[in-house]
């Protein structure tokens, strides 16, 4: 039988639009179940590789500030092409999200199937709310995310 | 690097990789001497010291995590040791073992991140470790499975890996049976030869020739190797108490940098981490982690700074079997923490985060309100040090490619592991009026 699809959001709670990734998670475990499995992550992006195991096919939700208009998102084949470097490294210092999914490449340790979303943040500072354009990507992606699932 | 008519060089790296916060590095070199070495600091300050002020003493363990992601149990344990010592209280037995088990967890990941992650892409020649992880894929997967073995014990006794929630003055929210613990154990032991193997390992890399003199600074204690507790000592013969903190060292403002620097009072630049720990402590170490570093060909002092990867890797190595003794002999405590009313008093804090050496104070009214607070991290102690490095590392290998030198003195600074997020957590604010 084939592995459940994960659903990984990231972000940081505290950053406003940063927390994009969270919110597409949250809204999403609503609609777990057996062939879906959902997590939030918060910290640590080199824990994915560890996290990601066994899972045949990730979809992987993050904000990003790449200069494109706010609210915007983009989704990449992380099979097919390499994330670039400066993409995610919106809440840590050390070790990105873009920098953890290369980091698995080179161990041979990604998924089989791997989409990432990111969505065009427009206000990183501290603060839990969310730009209106963000909120509206957030439900696109969700409805993506869950139109691709099923 | 940069080279100008007049015999001038500059070197200038605007952004440091590999080190946790925003830093940069700026040296003038001319007619073959070096003229300017700066450790710029930009990352912003935060100013905990003044948003303390005025909190509950109960909370003050769980805001001074948040000044770092990497190392917030070392600000808890200075934090919560610095109240119980303005208490009057001292938490011993089995809940003391249980605070140092959650710092070796602490210990493990972070040096085994700066390990694997931050330093030795420098001596392998790579760009980074995900580049590296292309050619040496075993050893960077040995890495991250023993990082996350570190990560997983703070997560069981802290509640969770970043920023744990668990620690409380007095003692610990939840406490756990012997029983909770033995997956741990089992990932511990391998750990336990994971380390020995890095050790191993870090020997054989290529270190570059540069010994300094330095003081040595760490913490002492009677039958341990300090993580928690001791005496403040060095290696020019300073013995205090860490009470007696304020009348030995001194912070002093510099104009490139948000983090002040903390200079001995008399004698000026200190050395605190790893290596001042090992150099000041080796008859303190584990039999097996001693063993481990005379094969691996440190003698008792180690003056090479390029070595402290192997000194990390020896700490690394003392982390799991400290936390493997600690699990054998653990009983659960009766009770979780001691209770405590406030009362007003000053306490002081010290204890050794993996960057060195961390000291707390805090002065608190008899509601138990923070009056004044003040946190000296490690990094801050170290950056001049790092600067007389760059100094006379430039001196002695002016003779290098600009690529080369440029390299290496960004290895030099990763010598220290800084946190430079730390460091700037404390900046006083200035201002004049008229």
């Amino acid at each position: 039988m084939a592995t459940p699809v994960l659903v990984i959001g990231i972000g940081n709670p505290f950053r406003s639009d940063d927390r994009a990734g969270l919110e597409v998670a949250r809204r999403i475990k609503r609609s777990a179940n057996d062939r879906l499995k959902v997590l939030e992550i918060a910290g640590n992006p080199l824990a994915l590789l560890d996290i990601w195991k066994g899972y045949d096919e990730v979809l992987l939700v993050d904000a990003v500030s790449s200069k494109s208009k706010p609210g915007t998102f983009q989704i990449i084949n992380a099979v097919k092409k390499t994330i670039p470097a400066g993409l995610f490294n919106t809440s840590t210092h050390n070790i990105s999200v873009a920098e953890a999914i290369e980091m698995a490449r080179n161990l041979n340790q990604l998924p089989k199937q791997m989409l990432v979303y990111g969505i065009e943040g427009k206000n990183f500072q501290f603060g839990e709310a969310l730009s209106p354009q963000v909120n509206e990507a957030i439900e696109k992606v969700v409805h993506h995310i869950l139109s691709h699932i099923h | 690097m940069t080279n100008k008519k007049d015999g001038t060089k500059i070197i200038k790296v605007d952004t440091l990789a590999r080190v946790e916060g925003e830093g940069g590095l700026y040296i003038k070199i001319k007619d073959n001497a070096v003229q300017e070495v700066r450790l710029k600091i930009f990352e912003p300050p935060r100013f905990f010291e003044a948003f303390l002020r005025d909190r509950d003493f109960r909370e003050v363990p769980d805001i001074t995590a948040r000044i770092c992601g990497i190392c917030p149990v070392a600000y808890q344990m200075s934090s919560v040791h610095a109240m119980e010592n303005a208490l009057g209280v001292k938490v011993e037995g089995p809940l003391r073992e249980l605070r140092r088990l959650l710092y070796c967890g602490e210990w493990i990941e972070s040096h085994v991140l700066h390990i694997f992650m931050l330093h030795a892409p420098d001596f392998l020649g790579y760009e980074d470790a995900i580049k590296m992880a292309k050619d040496h894929g075993a050893i960077v997967e040995r890495g991250l499975k023993l990082k996350k073995a570190g990560n997983d014990l703070m997560a069981k006794i802290g509640g969770r890996e970043i920023h744990p929630i668990n620690v409380r003055v007095g003692g610990f929210y939840k406490v756990f049976k012997k029983r909770e613990l033995k997956e741990i154990t089992e990932q511990l032991k391998w750990a336990r030869d994971a380390a020995l193997e890095t050790v191993r390992w870090t020997a054989k890399l290529p270190f570059p020739e540069f010994e300094q003199d330095y003081e040595f600074v760490a913490l002492r204690h009677p039958d341990e190797y300090p993580i928690n507790e001791g005496r403040l000592v060095s290696s020019a013969g300073l013995d205090i108490d860490i009470s007696q903190f304020n009348q030995h060292f001194e912070e002093e403002h510099v104009e490139h940098s948000n983090a002040l620097h903390s200079v001995l009072k008399e004698r000026g630049a200190y050395f605190v981490g790893p290596m001042a720990r090992f150099n000041l402590n080796f008859d303190r170490l584990s039999p097996i982690s001693q063993e481990a570093a005379k094969q691996a060909g440190l003698t008792k002092t180690c003056k090479n700074p390029f070595k402290s990867i192997i000194v990390r890797s020896v700490e690394v190595l003392y982390a799991c079997d400290e936390a493997l003794r600690i699990l054998e002999n653990y009983e659960m405590p009766d009770h979780p923490f001691i209770e405590i009313e406030p009362k007003a008093g000053t306490g002081h804090g010290c204890t050794e985060a993996p960057r060195g050496m961390l000291y707390h104070r805090y002065a608190i009214d008899d509601s138990g309100k923070v009056l004044d607070a003040r946190i000296v991290p490690p990094t801050s102690q170290n950056q001049k040090t790092i600067e007389n490095d760059l100094w006379h590392f430039v001196k002695k290998y002016l003779d290098l490619s600009d690529a080369e030198l440029t390299w290496q003195c960004e290895q030099a600074i990763r010598n220290y592991d800084p946190c430079i997020s730390c460091a700037t957590h404390f900046l006083k604010l200035e201002m004049d009026r008229e």
